[in-house]
């Protein structure tokens, strides 16, 4: 699958290594060092996906993602670095996908990356996720794993697709509350720490160890790829 | 034997006190309306032509035309609005006045009294701080405000005017000016309406402008015109060696008995001193009895001495004060000595009720032999109390009258038993016991009432004839006489005995107090430990509300203690305590500057140092007493040295600190320099092998794997800086949600999922545990740190366990490993920054940071972090944390 991915950011041995790594993936990438290009570019080649630095020189990469979602819902993976839990929350807010921590492991980026470019593919809505064991038919609300029924209450199934229909990407705690609580919960981390670990328990997570839902600290949750 | 030839130190120091100062010029007059302000305004006028920056602080035209004519073209300071008894008026602002820096600045009428509100009472103390800041100031002043002119003034005219001006201000003066206009020349203008007199009644001001009132106030401002340019040539004479008639240092001795009023005496002092151009002294006398009670009449003489110019000295003496005072007089070479006479009483009303007043005065005229002593009569006072004659409450009289009523009864009982064995005379012993016990309990009175009734008692029941009053010899007459002389005799003294051992008792009391001052602060071991046996036991001693103000890093005085507690004061008492601060001298209640406050507010200072301020006040808004005053100097000085005590040994204790951060620099530095260097080395080298021609491809996957794993070492280790120095300026604060641990380990696991490849990792943290209050992601750091440390010492594919439970409503998580352990006596050290369990070679290196940063974030949440080996031989490390638990009713 070959597609056309834009990366801005400052640091040209950063760049560098992108472009490598995507190139050999079988993309096609453009480059943009600040902000001001980074939107010229997005908006004159219109590339399938965004891979954008917060950290810009001539403006806060949130502005970029802001200008960006003006006209586009392509893909945004941020970088970001560690400890700024308040930024990446920030860029998720203003409609990033996911986001990855510098310094980060090109495969992992790499596999991120797939999984929007995915996400893309199968946009339209399919009524049916299927993550390698675990099927989830939203027409009947039902959810099996290995050909088992996993039995769950309406807000269950509710979580468990929100967090399927974005599989290997980060779902913070806000969004699922507002998706599922509707907006006058938004802050109620307590109904989700409850909900998460009756979803655990039906899917035979260990959240010690996790196969299936992924925490991100302070941030959200990510259920795996299958 | 000094240089006859050379100008004595003394000689020099008034004209090296006047250095740096503004100079004062006075524009002195005889009354009102002489044109002081006038010629001032002309002085100005011409010095402001020769380029001289004049500035108006304040003057008053009173709406006459030709002054306000003189002031135009001049720079007029903007009053300062000041809010009075529901109006606004206008005074002169002195703060702006000195910020304008002028060369010279003219102050109007200089004993002005200002309104409350200002930093001083008096217009003359602002003239004061003008001079301080070396401005030159021209001012005006009528010769009825100069203070020891003020009484001759009111004799002359019969109108006494409050506002005075020391005569020191004058005598600092560097010029005087006498503004003179004949009697009859005023009288015309007062006349032509040209003579504004202030809040005067019409015939006060007709009687003061009479003719001959003018012309004696004339001479008077002539004379002190006329003494200051003595003075002035004295001075000079002096400070050039000019040989003249010194007078020789005799002093002049003003002495304030208990009771007395005194002011005039120490007017009166004051001049002859000045006369006499000698030094003077004032000494107030107090008993521990008036002082109990609070009683002070003199203490306003003995501030007005104060700002005379005298020094000042409160003696405490009971009885027998002459020899006391006639001591003092002789060791600082007294010459003179000035007491108020006490108000003339009958010959008996002296003798048996003697006023401490009159005691002092016989006693000088006896003793005084070599001295001259002058008496002033002392003004009367409406309402003054005696203190002898304070006689006790009635209810303590009519309880005092109850017991020696039933000791008399009791003591007759006994008699009327004991008349049969022994003769009737000797019954009379028992009563005489009887009223030397009610002297020594009760005092004086009640041992006289209980002398009378016993003679009556005893004339009545046991005398013949029986049962009335009547005697039949003479010779019993006698005995009955005799027995009541001696009744009271021995009661007297007894009396007296028990007023010593009470006095004895007081004076210890206090000798105690100030003891118990200096053992407390001697244990004190920091400054608030010091503070507050400072406050606590000033308050205690004194009976007063205290506070302790101490400057802070900025200069600023703060309140560091205070007794009853009190963590703020009003903004007028923050002045007072910053003037007593910044001058050095009392202020507030009490002392003539910023009276209004409702603080005393005494300087802490030791060896020179500025420390801070002591307050103090009463609940019932009193000044304190001269007594008091001098014991609670006495406890302050006790306190700065405390203080100054405690802050050095603070300052080298802050120097052991400035050690020990000099060793963690240095730690660090060479952590710096090992640690990140290190892993660069490998990078580079690596990079460069992957150049190399001919590599295997194994090789190759080899030198790519280390440098991904030491560029991840890199990162935790620059990770590690950033949180330590996050941790070390407080700028961590925990944003605390409700976590389940269980998760937070597995998210931690995850995070180390390709350094804990090998490493078997148990969990035992049950699922349905309750939730922890922590920041998830401090947290999430905290066991990444350990298990990475962990990982690290016990070696891979050594089992690591991880548990939780809650005990006592606190979340419990444990972390062990069976490496070798931590050396003895580690536990607490493994935490400290920098420290390292040696590794021999081939150890993995760390940073020695990860555990201290664990401590850091652990206690940043309010939980205890601590190490311990898992088994009795010492292997294996067990690292606890104790962390809150979520609790739903705070959280709700």
């Amino acid at each position: 699958m070959t597609a056309r991915i834009l990366i801005v950011e400052d640091e040209a041995p950063i760049r560098r290594f992108l472009r490598i790594a995507l190139e050999a993936e079988g993309h096609l990438v453009s480059e943009a060092a600040t902000a001001h290009e980074g939107l010229a570019l997005a908006a004159k080649e219109a590339p399938a996906a965004m891979i954008l630095d917060l950290g810009l020189p001539d403006a806060d990469g949130i502005s970029v993602l802001r200008g960006v979602r003006e006209w586009t819902q392509m893909p945004v993976l941020v970088l970001s670095v560690r400890n700024d839990e308040a930024g990446k929350i920030a860029a998720l807010d203003a409609g990033a996908q996911d986001y990855v921590t510098k310094p980060f492991s090109t495969g992992e980026l790499l596999a991120r990356l797939r999984g929007l470019l995915r996400d893309r593919a199968v946009e339209g809505g399919s009524a049916c996720l299927t993550l390698g064991p675990l099927e989830i038919d939203a027409a009947d609300h039902r959810a099996s794993l290995s050909g088992e029924d996993l039995r769950l209450t309406r807000k269950e199934f509710d979580l468990l697709w929100l967090l399927a229909s974005h599989a290997g990407r980060l779902v913070t705690q806000d969004m699922i509350l507002r998706a599922i609580w509707g907006p006058a919960h938004a802050g109620d981390s307590q109904y989700l720490r409850v909900y998460i670990r009756q979803l655990r328990a039906k899917l035979g997570d260990d959240a010690a160890d996790p196969r299936w839902i992924f925490t991100e600290p302070g941030v959200g949750y990510r259920l795996a790829a299958g | 034997m000094p240089d006859p030839a050379r100008p004595t130190p003394e000689a020099l120091l008034p004209a090296a006190r006047r250095e740096g100062r503004g100079h004062l010029k006075v524009f002195l007059g005889a009354a009102p309306g002489v044109g002081k302000t006038y010629a001032m305004l002309q002085a100005a006028r011409s010095r402001a032509a020769e380029g001289t920056k004049v500035l108006v602080g304040v003057v008053e035209t009173h709406g006459r035309a030709e002054t306000e004519a003189m002031l135009r073209g001049l720079d007029v300071l903007p009053r300062r609005p000041v809010y009075h008894n529901g109006r606004i008026l206008q005074e002169m602002d002195t703060e702006a006045l000195i910020a304008r820096r002028p060369d010279l600045a003219l102050i109007d009428e200089l004993a002005h009294s200002n309104l409350s509100g200002g930093q001083h009472d008096k217009r003359w103390q602002d003239v004061e701080d003008v001079l301080a800041a070396g401005i030159d100031v021209y001012t005006t002043l009528n010769v009825q405000h100069v203070e020891t002119l003020n009484d001759t003034v009111a004799r002359i005219t019969g109108v006494r005017v409050r506002e005075t001006v020391p005569d020191s201000v004058l005598e600092a003066a560097d010029e005087i000016a006498l503004i003179d206009l004949s009697p009859d020349e005023l009288i015309a203008r007062l006349r032509a309406g040209k003579v504004y007199v202030q809040d005067q009644a019409a015939r006060a001001v007709a009687n003061f402008f009479a003719k001959g009132n003018l012309t004696a106030l004339r001479e008077l401002a002539m004379r002190t015109a006329a003494d200051r340019v003595d003075a002035q040539l004295q001075e000079h004479m002096a400070v050039h060696a000019i040989e003249g008639p010194w007078p020789t240092q005799e002093r002049i001795l003003v002495v304030l008995p208990e009771g007395s009023i005194g002011r005039d005496a120490v007017r009166i002092a004051k001049r002859s001193a000045d006369r006499a151009r000698v030094e003077w002294l004032a000494v107030a006398l107090t008993s521990l009895r008036a002082e109990a009670r609070a009683e002070d009449s003199t203490s306003p003489a003995l501030r007005l001495a104060e700002r005379l110019g005298a020094e000042v000295t409160v003696l405490q003496a009971d009885g027998a004060a002459e020899a006391e005072l006639l001591d003092f007089a002789r060791r600082h070479n007294v010459r003179r000595i000035v007491v108020p006479r006490p108000p003339i009483r009958g010959f008996l009303a002296r003798r048996l009720m003697p006023r401490p007043q009159e005691q002092v005065v016989a006693g000088l005229l006896r003793g005084a032999t070599r001295f001259e002593l002058t008496l002033v009569t002392d003004e009367d006072s409406p309402g003054r109390r005696t203190p002898r004659a304070a006689s006790p409450s009635l209810p303590d009289a009519g309880r005092n009258f109850a017991l020696v009523a039933g000791a008399v009864a009791a003591t007759t009982l006994l008699a009327v038993l004991a008349d049969r064995f022994i003769p009737v005379f000797s019954l009379s012993l028992l009563y005489m016991t009887m009223v030397v016990a009610v002297a020594a309990r009760l005092g004086r009175w009640p041992s006289v009432a209980a002398a009378v009734l016993s003679f009556l008692v005893y004339n009545v029941l046991f005398t013949e004839p029986r049962f009335s009053l009547r005697i039949w010899s003479q010779g019993q007459f006698l005995t009955l006489l005799l027995f009541l002389a001696a009744s009271i005799l021995t009661g007297n003294l007894a009396a007296r005995l028990r007023d010593r051992a009470i006095l004895q008792r007081a004076i210890s009391d206090r000798t105690r107090k100030l003891y118990d001052f200096s053992r407390r602060a001697a244990a004190a071991a920091s400054v608030d430990d010091v503070v507050w046996a400072a406050v606590s036991h000033v308050a205690a001693v004194l009976e007063c509300d205290t506070i302790l103000l101490l400057p802070d890093d900025a200069g600023q005085l703060t309140v560091v203690g205070a007794f009853p507690p009190e963590d703020r004061m009003e903004p007028r008492e923050t002045s007072a305590a910053r003037y007593a601060y910044d001058k050095g001298e009392p202020a507030g209640r009490g002392s003539g500057t910023l009276p209004a406050s409702r603080w005393l507010f005494l300087p802490l200072s030791a060896a020179e140092r500025r420390i801070g301020v002591l307050g103090l006040t009463y609940a019932d808004g009193r000044e304190p007493a001269p007594g008091d005053r001098h014991l609670v100097e006495a406890l302050a000085d006790q306190v700065a040295l405390a203080l100054e005590r405690v802050r050095l040994a603070d300052d080298l204790a802050q120097s052991r600190v400035l050690s020990e951060t000099e060793r963690l620099r240095v730690a660090l530095l060479s952590s710096v320099s090992h640690d990140l260097r290190t892993p660069l080395v490998s990078i580079l080298g690596a990079a460069e092998g992957l150049d190399q021609a001919g590599l295997a491809p194994d090789g190759r996957a080899q030198l790519v794997d280390t440098i991904r794993e030491e560029g991840e070492r890199l990162d935790r280790y620059i990770q590690n800086l950033l949180d330590m120095t996050r941790l070390g300026h407080g700028a961590l604060k925990p944003r605390t949600t409700t976590v389940d641990l269980r998760e937070l380990a597995g998210a931690a696991r995850h995070r180390l999922r390709g350094a804990l490849r090998d490493q078997p990792v148990e969990v035992a943290i049950p699922a349905d545990m309750a939730p922890a209050e922590v920041d998830p992601v401090l947290i999430e750091q905290v066991l990444v740190n350990i298990l990475d440390n962990a990982r690290k010492y016990a070696g891979p594919r050594s089992p690591i366990r991880m548990s939780a439970r809650t005990e006592r409503g606190r979340a419990v998580l444990v972390i062990e490993d069976d490496g070798p352990g931590l050396p003895p006596g580690a536990e607490t050290q493994v935490f400290d920054m920098f420290w390292r369990a040696d590794q021999g070679d081939g150890g993995q290196s760390g940073t020695g940071l990860g555990l201290a940063i664990c401590k850091g974030i652990v206690e940043a949440h309010g939980g205890r972090i601590r190490a311990e080996a898992v088994h009795p031989d010492g292997h294996g490390t067990r690292i606890t944390l104790d962390l809150p638990l979520w609790n739903p009713e705070v959280s709700a």
